[in-house]
């Protein structure tokens, strides 16, 4: 039935923009915590999405539905930081800061967010549109 | 003389067809409006229904092992890619949120005036047979 694979698809857009939100969140809930070496540093997460396209073409649909294909860390360089007071410091007085960038997860979250509202706004409109179905000849 | 239910409907429920797979495309666009090297796909709409006029039986091919591709006959003609808008956004994703949520409205509309054509059917059937409301 299309109109099911209509909420279906703009469920996969919701659980993918809720994992985004979900890395977005711990980013910058971890965008100040220090640490003394290099490995034990938390690194910035992003997923990756992809297209379902597998999938689309296994239920005959038409519409394609999105896959996080994962979480990857950031490459980016860690921020050291020469502070021989803070207890986190290793041997030579350095403590490591994350590599997440402030500003551009903000600008993810709302990303983030608008995607979700618009994936919300497609299955609320196919459910009125299946409400008015549902009630075809009836009045 | 028999009443057809298949004639009083008409072309109605093929065209609500092709809405829905069009809402499908575009609410799989709508979702994939992050995704990093995605390009946003519509359905022709004058295209799509000629087919559905003309082929009623959807044929497709069977299926022996699970990677198999479904090679639906009518499945992917009326399938083709937007024009993007702009050359290039960086990930080469180019969904126009704002196109597609005007499309997939616009879509929706559409299908409830379709709704509404078929509901007036009904009730005029409805009211033949209740001998004018009676």
């Amino acid at each position: 039935m299309g109109l099911f694979n209509i909420m279906n698809i703009s469920g996969t857009g919701m659980a993918a923009e809720t994992v985004r939100l979900n890395t977005t969140a711990s980013n910058i809930a971890n965008a100040n915590s220090v640490s003394s070496s290099y490995e034990d540093t938390y690194k910035a997460r992003h997923p990756v999405f992809a297209a379902a396209l597998d999938q689309a073409s296994q239920d005959q649909t038409k519409g394609v539905g999105v896959n996080v294909l994962g979480v990857v860390e950031s490459q980016k360089p860690l921020q050291v930081e020469y502070a021989p007071g803070n207890p986190m410091a290793d041997e030579n007085g350095y403590i490591y800061k994350p590599n997440v960038n402030i500003v551009e997860e903000m600008a993810d979250m709302m990303s983030a967010s608008k995607a979700y509202e618009t994936n919300v706004q497609v299955a609320d409109t196919t459910k009125r549109i299946f409400r008015r179905v549902l009630q075809l000849g009836q009045r | 003389m028999a009443i057809s239910l298949d004639k009083l409907v008409g072309t109605h429920h093929q065209a609500l067809q092709v809405r829905t797979q069009r809402m499908e495309v575009i609410s799989g666009n709508l979702a994939n409006a992050n995704t990093p090297g995605y390009k946003a796909r519509d359905i022709d709409f004058n295209k799509a229904m000629k087919s559905a006029q003309s082929t009623q039986a959807n044929s497709s091919m069977v299926k022996t092992h699970e990677k198999h591709m479904s090679g639906g006959m009518r499945s992917q003609a009326e399938l083709d890619f937007r024009i993007p808008t702009q050359p290039d956004t960086g990930d080469g994703n180019n969904v126009d949120v704002q196109v597609e949520r005007n499309a997939f409205l616009e879509t929706g509309m559409r299908y409830q005036a379709g709704l509404m054509l078929i509901d007036g059917k009904f009730k005029g059937m409805k009211k033949a047979l209740s001998s004018g409301g009676q």
